[in-house]
């Protein structure tokens, strides 16, 4: 066991960010506009949301607030992936998007990105929008509606949870790469540039969305065992298949 | 033996073998990461292992005339942008852990009350 926890440590190592964020200045200012314009009403219903749910419930802004810190270390925590050579890192949006709903997360997102970009030299203000989009948005959708619909199709808990993690990371990389081809493109074709964006991601992409699949499924086992109540309050689960599981 | 007890029975070994699968499965992905460190000596420098916004994002937007600019408060300046991240990861840790506190919390109130009730 001294082994796991010793290359764990290794990996845990505070080092510069290593991300997939799009850096500052990468998009040119009319695309930068479009994406902060399609961000921004996902994270307005999100503070809507917010302010609904901890009126509501009591157990939500711990919730939110474990949440927020669990998205804000893991998308900016470097993660080396030896067979691309590459540094890349998970999101986390799915794991949040299940738990609390896609625009809650897409505003946990926000907040997450906004710091990164302000403190950490990680993504950009002027990108901020498209990050936003790709990361909070479209993870948190993707995340969302994969665990709904394979929890609808009778998919076990944690497997569903793997899987929304692994749509969710895959979602936002493949955002990112319309993102960056429709803004820097010029007079090129979109589609052979999207695709060679993308084919530059999968080697390290690939693997990051089973990583993350499995952290998401962590998270969410890890609830059920300790909080099994939380999940039945935020939808995630009926109060009868709690009971059923003991 | 009842078909409801069974049922449950089932559940809960399907419920273990996922269990140790996702926690094996994690355990090995976080093994294998971070091998090439341990025995790679240029897996320490910080070019060998650059991130896909380097290799992917800025390659591309530089190849299409596209360069990244400095950020508004550039932290990435010798062992500063190394303080930053210490810094945000031990908040982002604490913070997480206060929040888990708070949450385990709220289920000792809750089963409190409910025996208090029951008194």
């Amino acid at each position: 066991m001294k082994i796991p926890f010793l290359m764990t440590a290794l990996l845990l190592i505070a080092a510069p960010a290593h991300a997939m964020h799009i850096s500052e200045g990468i998009l040119p200012l009319p695309w930068a506009v479009a994406w902060y314009a399609l961000a921004i009403p996902f994270v307005a219903m999100g503070i809507r949301q917010v302010n609904r749910m901890s009126r509501q419930d009591l157990s939500f802004k711990p919730l939110a607030g474990l949440m927020a810190a669990v998205v804000f270390i893991i998308s900016c925590m470097p993660v080396p992936v030896p067979i691309a050579g590459t540094c890349s890192h998970p999101c986390g949006t799915g794991m949040a998007a299940i738990l609390l709903g896609p625009f809650v997360s897409s505003l946990i997102a926000a907040i997450a990105l906004l710091f990164q970009a302000l403190f950490l030299s990680h993504g950009g203000l002027s990108t901020w929008g498209a990050n936003v989009f790709s990361m909070g948005v479209v993870g948190s959708i993707a995340g969302y509606f994969t665990f709904k619909g394979l929890r609808a199709m009778g998919v076990p808990l944690a497997p569903a949870a793997f899987f929304a993690g692994l749509q969710a990371d895959w979602a936002t990389y493949l955002v990112t790469s319309v993102e960056l081809a429709s803004g820097i493109r010029g007079s090129e074709p979109f589609l052979p540039l999207l695709e060679k964006i993308l084919l530059a991601f999968v080697p390290t992409q690939l693997p990051l969305g089973i990583l993350e699949g499995a952290m998401t499924a962590g998270m969410v086992m890890l609830l059920y065992r300790k909080r099994p109540d939380i999940l039945v309050t935020m939808g995630v689960m009926d109060a009868g298949e709690v009971k059923a599981n003991g | 033996m009842d078909r409801e007890t069974r049922k449950g029975q089932r559940a809960q070994g399907t419920r273990k073998i996922a269990k140790t699968l996702v926690y094996s499965f994690f355990l090995s992905v976080l093994t294998l990461c971070p091998l090439p460190f341990a025995f790679c000596h240029d897996a320490v420098c910080a070019e060998t292992w650059p991130g896909v916004d380097e290799s992917v994002v800025e390659k591309f937007a530089r190849e299409h005339g596209r360069e990244s600019r400095e950020p508004l408060i550039n932290t990435d300046q010798g062992d500063l942008l190394l303080f930053a991240f210490l810094l945000a990861g031990t908040a982002g840790g604490f913070a997480a852990g206060y929040f888990w506190r708070m949450l385990l919390e709220g289920k000792t109130k809750a089963q409190g009350s409910g025996k208090e009730k029951k008194k």
